[in-house]
Formats: structure tokens, C-alpha cells, sequence
């Protein structure tokens, strides 16, 4: 196990260099220039425009930059954001948590709803429960974020004034940031309706971000038990007498988790992809909506800084589910 | 960031010591959805509106102020002033009796004074200040926009409540530039001690000022919360609290305020401002811009060097149909270079009539047959010029008709600004302007100027007699006789065609019903001195 640990590390560590340069160059090769754009419209005059790129260390060649980066990477230092002039790492912290917190009520509305979804389309194959689970999931993967988050909008807060529109909790309750995380620090305030008002934020947010996930797995839960079923192991358990339960439950599912995991695995990428757009549409102060912002404004310290945050943990959600792996199924230990 | 935090808890404890959770009912909090996160909080450092929203407008003032509403000024901290007669040496009275904001970062043991004054304007401008550099990659970007550094020969303390600018030229706009945003009076007692205890980065995090709202807390790209200065100069002001919840998306920007969870918002998508308007439970208030759109020739280049060429193009588009299709009526064609709500425009011209037949045989007699030409598109929306493919496109279908073949190019926003500035661009390039000071000289020789050209002049237009009138503008004081030049410019301008001149947007903003006291700036800032709430 340490070894399969080590050897996964290693590649991790090669990634990340690789992820470095990509973000490094990739983001130089963009055309428009981050200094011109500091003044819009109005023209810099030349002198100023090359007294701001030396300050900026964009005079340097690029290989240059790319190891005074990487050096300031290996200190902890991942630059300081051209526009705000803030470190990136404080920024990424300040905003992570926001991420986190949504990523994770979304990742769980999907996963405590697709599996039983898949597993009883899977169960009652052909029947008009399968066909409306498939459909429905057909249908939520393929709607637009953005237009699925506006519609909800209009439905749920402003015509049923059931939750909410946006933002992470209602502006009259202000307490410091302990966490990060809105539902654990609205409970440490100690205010009466402060953790409610977190809630009732989050449901739209996690509906919203947790759609797409939610019918992949269901999809892919239904055609991995699928397959299980029809295992021959699967009905010598049934011809054994077992409970059809107990070889649901147990026998054929905890196999046909083993793909869906990989799904789940796969879902944080998906997952930090839509949270662009639904961090975007619900005011969600979180990393998403940061990285389009530095995008638009060409801030390549922040952009570079967060692809290579993002990729690392995208890197460590991946060894957790490979580790993961060697849980559900020893064999692939060795 | 440790400062941050405990800044923030010591504000919650304060507020909530205070009483704002307990007698919530009481406290009136003024709610206003913002469009975009500030870039920070020093107004000296930035370009956006946005940014000085957050700072100039709330916790600053400056010298002289703009007149809420117009872009008249008026005596802000300085209480008056006055010009030697060779126009080069302004000397303000500093008001007597003005408190820097009581924060719980910062108390201040002193009132405003000329020190504060210098100290302002010299961490823009002198490379020894210590605070010239002092966060990484510092671009004073209006200060050096304005001129300012070649402007300025000294600023020299008279008295503690006297303070002289003396000036390289005459130079007529300087009253309207020291009321811009960048120009903000900043307490030199505070950044004394912010640099003594080894933290000058917290200037741009925690601003401390002499304006109507004390800064209370920022939550990155969430909230930002104010408070009404008890001590402000002018008054107290009727609401409590003012707090900006940052909601980027046009969209649920309007959904939020028809929820009741703000009370007013800027930029509306002009696909919702008719259902606005009949919404019993908002208002909405509109004005013309400070801005123009324009289709800028490049003069130098044949054929767009003939003036009759110019002008027959002017003719073939239909402005009005622009107007339409990319505004959805929320703008009007524009016919001057500078917007009607700006002080000597001329309405007394008349625009090249939209006239496709003549526009075709105006081109044949200037002897110009199958004219093949580009037409730059901005691949950005900005407030003058919404969707400039889409205003592209039907000017393409409108030169169609009069047998000139137009394709459309465009660029990357940055890589757009610095290719539509060279003097051999191909083609007329689409872009536009938003004042800054609400002076024409803003306008008029910072785009149509002959030291503009390959800048700011994307029609690489230098014509003398228009050059002459601006210039001598620019140093006459009295403002009659500015107005008189500035309008037989815009003769000049419209007889010579080195721009059509496509639009000046509407600026709308939508607010509940019970907001009262806001005044929409022409400027196009978001203030809220004087707001009050009734429902």
C-alpha cells in the first residue's frame, strides 16, 4: 500500500510541473496585454507602459519568469494579483471555503440521489420508473446551468418566496469568518435564524450545481448494476435463497460502486467547472467566479495561481478515490 | 489578513454591542446590488467605477465636489479658492472643522489640514514618497491619465488650512480634475501610522476618510458594509447602514431587487427595463450618459482621407436602426462628439441625413468605385456601445446597398485598444468614450487632438483649425467664451467627418419605490449621500 501511495505521489509531483507550465505559457500565449489593460481606453504612454511591466517582471524572458515563479511557488508564494495588488494564496483561502461548502452539499444531493435513483431504475429495468429516472436524468444533464439557475430563480424565490436569490446568508446577519465554511460558522455566532438563513441560501446553489452530477451518476449506477446483476455470482446468491436486499445491497452494489466512484471522482472536475456559472448566478463568493473575473482582466498571477491550486486538488480528489479503489477492491491494490 | 480578521470581529462585536441585531427594526440599512467586485479601495490605484463606488463616493471627498446630479462643481474640503491672474497658481482655503472618520481601526487626533492635502497628491506624484511604490505594480492611472505629472510644478503648504498648486500651463479643466475620484483627500495621520507599524498595503483594504460612510468590513466578492459618518461635514445622513452585496449578473441583479433584497441596482439588461418600468413596486430613473460611440475613420489612409468619402458613408448607415436593434431604444443617435448633457454642446448642427441614394452617388462622384473596407468590432459590451458586432453587422447590410463590401474584424479587448490605435489601421474601427470630469476638453482633445493621433485619435484626425480651438479652450478660464469655442469646434467636427458619431446611451437605474434622495450622476457614479428609504 505505501509503495502504490509513493508511486502515486511521484506522478502527482510530475503533473504538477507539467500543470505549472501549461498554466505559465499557456496563459502568455493569450493575446492582449495585462499592463494596457490596467488603463482600458485611455492610452498609456509608452514610457509608463514599460515602467509598469518592469515592476510587474514582465520585461524578463519568459523562462526567466517561469523560474522566479516556480522558485515563489516552492516559498509558498504564488504571486500577488496585478489588479487587487493582494497575495493570491490569501485570496484563493478567502474564497476556497465558499467553493467547498457548495461543492460538497452539491456532490452529496448528488450522490444520495443518484444511486438509489440508478439502483431501482436498475432493479425495475424496462418498467416506466426506469424510463422516467433515465429521462429525467437525460434531461438534467443536458440543461444549461445558467438558464436552469435563472428559471429556479423565478420559480423559488421570487414567485413561491420559498429560499432566497442569492448570496450566502442575509446581509443582516454579519459575524467574522472562523471557518470560512457559512453553515459551521453561523452555528459558532450563536445568532438565532443565522444558520436557517445559511441553509435556505444553499438549496438553490446546490440544486442547480448538483444536476449534472446527479444524472451522471444515476445514469451510471443503473448500467454498472446492470452488468452485476447478470453476473453469474449475483444468481447463485439468488438461487442461494438470499434476500433480495441482501444481494442488492450487498453483493451487486458494493461491485458495481467501483465505476461509480471513478464517476464521482471524475464529478470534483465537472463540479468545479459548473461552479464558474453557478457561483456566477447565485452571488456565491467562491473561486469559480474569481477565476472568470482575472480571466477578463488578464490577472496571469491569479489565473496561473489558481489553475495550479485547483489542479492540485483535483490531483489529491483523485489519489483519494484510487486509495478509495484499494478499499472497495483489494485486488487493485496490487 | 489576521488585521482583517480581527478588525471583523471586533466590528461584529461592536455591532452587535451596538445594538444593530437587537434593534434590527431601527437601524435603517440601505441595500444597493453592485455590478462587480472593487479592485481595491484607494481610488488613486484604479480605473473602475465600480471601484471608486466602494471608495471615492463613500468614505472620500475631495477639494472641490461634483454637484449630485450634474457635472457642475462646488467647494468639496477646500471652502473656496482662488486663481492668479496669469491662471497658473490655484490656492485653496481648506474648510475648517473636518473630522477624519472614527473607525474601529483607526482614531484619528486630528482635523483635516494642509498636510492631508499634499499628502495626497504627492503619493501620486513624487517618486521619492514612500508610498509612490507601495504596493507591487502601482499605476497611478487617472493621475498620470490627466496629465498631472507634467502639469503640476509644486503644491506648497501657505498655511495648516491654505494649500497653492502652482501649475506648468494654463490649463482651464484643472478645477474639474481635482473633483475626480483619484484627486480624494486621504488622512496623512493614518497612513503615518500604517507605515510605522509595517502595514501601507492596509491603505488600499481598510480606507479611512472625511466622506458621508465609514468603512466597515469587506467580504471578498460578497458583501461590502458601510456605515453613515456621525461626524460628516455636511450632515448626517438618514440611513444607518449601506451595504453593497456584489451581484455580477444583470439578470439576478433585477431578481433580487424585486425580491425587496435590494433596494437599487445599476445596469439592467435593456431587455428588462420595460418590465421595470411597470413594476408597481420599483421605479426607474433615466438620463443620457456621459458617453459617446463612435465609428472612427482612419483619415490618413485613402479613401477614408476624402472628407466626401467620410460623409457619404455617414450617410448609408442608419443610426436609428442601431439604436434599435442593439439598445433596444435605450440610447440616441448621436450627432456631436460630446453628449447633450455636457456643457456647450452644440444642438444647433445638423447630422449627415441617413440617405443611402445619395450616399451612392456622393461616393461615385468622389470617384470611388467596388470600396472594399474592414469594420473593427469591440469584442467587449460598455456602456456606450452594448454589442458592437451586432451595431457591426447592420452597418455592413446598410454599406451593402451602396455597394461598399464590409467585413468585420475584431480582437481581443487589450490586443483591439492597441492595434485600433496605429496610424496604418486598416479600415474604421468601433469604440467609444465615457467622461471623466465632465469637461469637453475630456472629449474633445483627448480624441479628436493632434497630439492624440496614434493614441487616443483613432481617426488619426489632425486638422488645425479644430486643433486651435481646442487648445485655446483649454487655457481660457472664462467659461463662456469656452463654451463659444468648444461649439464653433463641433462646426469644425461636423463638417470634417472623422467619426460617425453612432450613439449616446441611456443610463438607467432602477430602484424600489421607496428610495428617495438619489440622484442619478451624469457621470455615471453610484453615490448615496442624502438616500433615504420610506417603505
Amino acid at each position: 500500500m505505501f509503495r502504490f501511495i509513493m508511486g502515486r505521489v511521484a506522478v502527482m509531483a510530475l503533473t504538477f510541473v507539467g500543470v505549472s507550465i501549461i498554466a505559465f505559457s499557456f496563459i502568455r500565449m493569450l493575446p492582449g496585454d495585462p499592463v494596457a489593460l490596467l488603463s482600458g481606453e485611455r492610452v498609456m504612454s509608452p514610457e509608463r507602459h514599460a515602467a509598469i511591466s518592469r515592476d510587474l517582471g514582465f520585461d524578463q524572458p519568459i523562462i526567466v519568469q517561469y523560474f522566479d515563479y516556480l522558485r515563489g511557488i516552492l516559498h509558498g508564494d504564488f504571486g500577488t494579483s496585478i489588479v487587487t495588488k493582494q497575495p493570491v494564496v490569501e485570496q484563493f483561502f478567502n474564497l476556497f471555503p465558499a467553493t467547498l461548502e457548495l461543492s460538497i452539499c452539491a456532490i452529496l444531493f448528488a450522490v444520495l440521489l443518484g444511486i438509489p435513483a440508478g439502483v431501482f431504475a436498475a432493479i425495475k429495468r424496462g418498467s416506466f420508473l426506469d424510463q422516467s429516472i433515465m429521462g429525467t436524468a437525460l434531461i438534467g444533464f443536458s440543461m444549461p446551468i445558467f438558464w436552469w439557475g435563472l428559471l429556479l430563480i423565478m420559480l423559488v424565490s421570487n414567485t413561491l418566496h420559498w429560499t432566497p436569490v442569492s448570496g450566502r446568508i442575509s446581509l443582516m446577519f454579519f459575524f467574522p469568518p472562523v471557518t470560512g465554511f457559512m453553515l459551521i460558522d453561523s452555528l459558532i455566532s450563536g445568532q438565532s435564524g443565522a444558520f436557517k438563513s445559511a441553509v435556505s441560501h444553499l438549496i438553490l446553489p446546490t440544486i442547480v450545481l448538483g444536476t449534472i452530477p446527479l444524472a451522471v451518476i444515476a445514469r451510471q449506477t443503473r448500467s454498472a448494476m446492470l452488468e452485476v446483476l447478470s453476473e453469474d455470482y449475483v444468481r447463485t446468491a439468488r438461487a442461494k435463497g438470499l434476500a433480495p436486499l441482501r444481494v442488492i445491497g450487498i453483493h451487486a452494489l458494493r461491485n458495481a460502486m467501483i465505476p461509480v466512484v471513478t464517476t464521482i471522482g471524475l464529478q470534483v472536475g465537472v463540479m468545479l467547472a459548473g461552479a464558474i456559472l453557478t457561483e456566477t448566478i447565485f452571488s456565491w463568493p467562491g473561486i469559480g467566479k474569481w477565476l472568470v473575473d482575472s480571466v477578463s482582466r488578464r490577472d496571469y498571477a491569479v489565473i496561473q495561481g489558481a489553475l495550479l491550486i485547483i489542479a492540485a486538488t483535483i490531483m489529491l480528489v483523485n489519489l483519494a478515490v484510487d486509495l478509495l479503489y484499494g478499499l472497495i477492491n483489494p485486488r487493485i491494490r496490487h | 489578513m489576521k488585521t482583517y480578521k480581527k478588525l471583523i470581529a471586533a466590528t461584529a462585536l461592536a455591532m452587535l454591542t451596538g445594538g444593530l441585531m437587537a434593534g434590527g427594526a431601527a437601524a435603517k440599512t440601505f441595500v444597493y446590488c453592485s455590478e462587480a467586485s472593487p479592485e481595491g479601495f484607494d481610488p488613486g490605484l484604479y480605473t473602475g467605477g465600480n471601484t471608486y463606488d466602494a471608495s471615492a463616493h463613500t468614505v472620500y471627498n475631495r477639494l472641490l465636489e461634483f454637484k449630485a446630479g450634474t457635472t457642475e462643481t462646488q467647494p468639496g474640503l477646500a471652502e473656496s479658492w482662488t486663481i492668479s491672474d496669469d491662471g497658473l497658481q490655484y490656492t485653496f482655503k481648506i474648510r475648517p472643522g473636518v473630522k477624519f472618520q472614527t473607525t474601529e481601526f483607526f482614531t484619528p487626533t486630528r482635523e483635516l489640514n494642509a498636510d492631508d492635502v499634499i499628502f495626497s497628491y504627492e503619493r501620486q506624484w513624487k517618486e521619492d514618497s514612500p508610498w509612490n511604490k507601495y504596493v507591487t505594480g502601482t499605476s497611478w492611472e487617472y493621475f498620470a491619465g490627466m496629465g498631472f505629472p507634467e502639469l503640476l510644478q509644486s503644491i506648497e503648504k501657505v498655511d495648516d488650512m491654505t494649500v497653492k498648486f502652482t501649475l506648468k500651463r494654463k490649463e482651464a479643466p484643472f478645477l474639474a480634475n481635482v473633483a475626480m475620484p483619484f484627486a480624494s483627500i486621504m488622512s496623512k495621520e493614518y497612513a503615518d501610522k500604517l507605515q510605522a507599524e509595517g502595514k501601507m498595503n492596509q491603505l488600499n483594504q481598510m480606507p479611512l476618510g472625511t466622506g458621508p460612510f465609514s468603512f466597515v468590513a469587506y467580504q471578498q466578492d460578497a458583501v461590502i458594509r458601510f456605515k453613515a459618518n456621525p461626524d460628516y461635514w455636511n450632515g448626517k445622513q438618514k440611513i444607518d447602514d449601506l451595504v453593497f452585496a456584489i451581484t455580477t449578473d444583470a439578470s439576478v441583479r433585477y431578481q433580487k431587487l424585486k425580491a425587496g433584497e435590494c433596494h437599487l441596482m445599476p445596469y439592467p439588461n435593456p431587455s428588462d427595463v420595460a418590465a421595470m418600468k411597470a413594476d408597481p413596486e420599483l421605479k426607474v430613473m433615466e438620463q443620457e450618459g456621459l458617453n459617446v460611440a463612435y465609428l472612427a475613420y482612419n483619415t490618413l489612409i485613402a479613401p477614408f482621407d476624402k472628407v466626401e468619402v467620410r460623409h457619404a458613408l455617414n450617410m448609408a448607415i442608419n443610426k436609428k436602426a442601431i439604436v434599435d436593434g442593439v439598445f433596444q431604444g435605450l440610447a440616441t443617435p448621436a450627432k456631436n462628439p460630446i453628449p447633450p448633457t455636457m456643457w456647450s454642446y452644440n444642438d444647433a448642427i445638423e447630422d449627415d441625413k441617413y440617405d443611402p441614394e445619395a450616399a451612392k452617388k456622393m461616393l461615385a462622384d468622389a470617384g470611388v468605385k467596388d470600396l472594399s473596407m474592414k469594420i473593427w468590432a469591440m469584442p467587449v459590451s460598455r456602456p456606450y456601445m452594448l454589442n458592437a458586432r451586432r451595431a457591426a453587422e447592420l452597418m455592413q447590410s446598410d454599406l451593402a446597398k451602396i455597394g461598399v463590401k464590409a467585413e468585420i474584424v475584431s480582437y481581443e479587448w487589450a490586443e483591439y485598444l492597441n492595434k485600433s490605435k496605429a496610424k496604418d489601421r486598416d479600415g474604421a474601427a468601433i469604440l467609444g468614450w465615457t467622461g471623466d470630469n465632465g469637461d469637453p476638453d475630456n472629449f474633445l482633445d483627448t480624441l479628436l487632438g493632434c497630439e492624440a493621433v496614434g493614441g487616443n485619435n483613432r481617426a488619426q484626425w489632425c486638422n488645425k483649425e479644430f486643433d486651435a480651438l481646442v487648445k485655446k479652450a483649454k487655457v481660457t478660464t472664462d467659461v463662456a467664451e469656452r463654451t463659444k469655442l468648444y461649439e464653433e469646434a463641433q462646426v469644425v467636427f461636423k463638417k470634417e467627418a472623422p467619426w460617425n458619431t453612432l450613439d449616446h446611451s441611456l443610463s438607467i437605474v432602477p430602484m424600489r419605490k421607496g428610495v428617495e434622495g438619489f440622484h442619478q450622476s451624469p457621470l455615471g457614479d453610484f453615490a448615496f449621500d442624502g438616500v433615504d428609504i420610506t417603505e
